[in-house]
């Protein structure tokens, strides 16, 4: 999905190892993955195949009934459509607001460049509970802060409902994940040459012209690729639409956590969460690898 | 490089004020003097700060949220430092895949990694332990410290080594003198930035805590998903209070940037 620079870059200089070295040092943690990570997760996706019965309970048995029910049920039809359109909307948000920002940032002198690359970048660290409960207060109802500024600037007459609504749900994920975003964008920016720039004005462009032919072509990588990341974890989140969306708006992760925890089939819940794995891989996979043949081309 | 026009200045301040918004408000509405959900107007009020003080599960999860992601985190870094000398210093069939799976806990859902934990921890018959979350928790703090730890062990100066060799010392010797203490500053942020996603983890342990088990922001998400109180945002402006120092500490020691750039899919 996303490469380690410095995986790639010193490759020429190790040496190949024929022997068993690198897999005696890797095996402790081999070992931990395969027995905590693989083992777990090919159980779950057996798991979307058993049956359950309210009374029964969970019967190991190989049947396709959770996939057929989830695949042709317009309720979780919906449901996902739901999931990705917010995912979508939380992506454009982001890379709307969140790029221009990195721009700006990136041209602040020292003290300030610092300070404000830690204010926000900083909540990204902070717990996600204590954030989304944030937005719960300003959206509080009718009475909340957000309404109350809107309506004294006169954007809107009437108070907008963002408790329990896609809205809010939306605004809330973008604020989570706006540092991802940013720091996407941030770390494109770096390796951006500022002479190129200097030579486009000093051959008369204007800066709005610097900005769209020179430096947008070239953060575009950084862009695609904080939209790739904010994507998969907007339609992965959990407690953001579970506070703000609360019962009654489901996404796939709160449908998963109420089949798993609440209603206890199992099952279900666990071909919910098979297909959001599944449908995101694929979208993700294939996202980078359009962005990198791109993108190949352009910088070799 | 040319500086910043006076509506870009504009976009930052609006900018800055919607990341720090929600932050800000759960902090001030913490200070009520009130019962209810509000902001303390003429005078500040500590009461509910002290009221956490009686509700012993906010005290018990924090504690436990403690030891939860300093002991993972530890035990995260033991795990990476083999794997990163090995994915950093040798060529060898499967390495890209190794990589690729020790960094999969950021790009797998953390819904699909809780429910995958679940199903298994209660086969095997640690469902809703402590041990059960230790595991859990190693395994997804383990991406964030196996990248500095790789960072550090890639940017370590062989010639060092070589020198130590040729003047007689042995494998063991210089793993233990030479490569262990240069790479410590990489481990030591790593152990940092691995305890504070452990530490804020909330989505796929919700699935595996069991109440007793309990961490801080499980107890927050649940307490939450009931009512919405003064109480909260208290324990709340604590938490966010202990992140502000471990971040400022964090990024006086590595910096801050240096720490997270590169850093790819966390999923919350």
């Amino acid at each position: 999905m996303t490469h380690d620079p410095s995986v790639g870059v010193r490759r020429r200089h190790l040496p190949t190892s024929w022997g068993g070295a690198p897999y005696l040092l890797g095996l402790p943690a081999l070992l931990l993955f395969a027995v905590v990570v693989i083992v777990p997760l090919a159980m779950t996706v057996l798991l979307s195949f058993h049956d359950w019965g309210q009374y029964k309970g969970i019967e190991p048995v190989f049947i396709l009934k959770n996939w057929r029910e989830v695949l042709s049920d317009p309720y979780y039809g919906e449901m996902f459509w739901r999931t990705f359109r917010i995912a979508l909307a939380v992506t454009v948000l982001g890379a709307v607001f969140g790029a221009p920002e990195a721009y700006i940032l990136n041209r602040m002198k020292s003290p300030w460049r610092g300070l404000f690359l830690l204010v926000i970048l900083g909540p990204l660290l902070i717990s996600v509970v204590a954030r989304t409960l944030g937005w719960a207060l300003l959206f509080g109802g009718n009475s909340g802060l957000v309404n109350k500024a809107l309506v004294s600037l006169g954007l809107i007459s009437a108070p907008l409902p963002f408790m329990f609504t896609e809205t809010g749900v939306v605004v809330a994920l973008t604020h989570v994940l706006m540092p991802y975003m940013v720091l996407a964008v941030w770390a494109a920016l770096q390796r951006l040459d500022p002479q190129v720039e200097n030579a486009a004005v000093a051959l008369g462009a204007g800066p709005f012209t610097v900005l769209r032919r020179i430096v947008l072509p070239q953060v575009m990588p950084g862009i695609l690729s904080g939209a790739i990341i904010v994507f998969a974890l907007a339609a992965s989140a959990f407690a953001t639409p579970a506070i703000i969306g609360g019962r009654r708006l489901k996404v796939a992760s709160t449908l998963a956590y109420d089949e798993f925890l609440n209603t206890l089939n199992w099952p279900l819940g666990a071909t919910v969460a098979v297909l959001l794995l599944v449908a995101l891989v694929l979208i993700v996979a294939g996202a980078s690898r359009l962005v990198e043949r791109r993108y190949a081309q352009v910088f070799g | 490089m040319s500086k910043n026009g006076p509506l870009a200045l504009c976009y930052h301040a609006l900018f800055v004020a919607f990341m720090l918004a929600p932050i800000v408000v759960v902090v001030c509405v913490a200070f009520t003097p009130e019962g209810y959900l509000s902001f303390p107007t003429d005078h500040w009020s500590l009461r509910w700060f002290y009221a956490i003080g009686r509700y012993p599960e906010f005290i018990s999860a924090f504690w436990r949220s403690l030891w939860l992601g300093a002991l993972s985190s530890a035990i995260a870094v033991g795990f990476s430092v083999p794997a990163a000398l090995a994915i950093a210093r040798y060529r060898f069939a499967g390495r890209d895949a190794m990589t690729a799976l020790f960094m999969s806990p950021l790009m797998i859902p953390h819904v699909v990694l809780g429910i995958a934990f679940l199903r298994f921890f209660t086969e095997i018959g640690l469902g809703g332990t402590f041990v059960g979350l230790v595991l859990a928790h190693i395994v997804i703090v383990l991406p964030f410290a196996l990248r500095l730890t790789l960072a550090s062990a890639v940017g370590l100066d062989r010639a060092i080594e070589h020198a130590a060799v040729s003047l007689g010392a042995s494998e063991a010797t210089v793993l233990r003198r030479i490569t262990l203490p240069l790479i410590v500053p990489g481990l030591m942020s790593g152990w940092a930035l691995a305890f504070i996603n452990s530490f804020d983890e909330v989505t796929m342990t919700v699935f595996i805590a069991a109440p007793g088990t309990e961490t801080l922001p499980v107890r927050m998400f649940l307490y939450i998903q009931d009512n919405i109180d003064p109480l909260v945002t208290s324990v709340s402006a604590c938490v966010i209070a202990i992140t502000v120092v471990a971040l400022v500490a964090l990024d006086r020691a590595y910096g801050l940037e240096r720490l997270l750039i590169g850093r790819s899919v966390d999923a919350r």
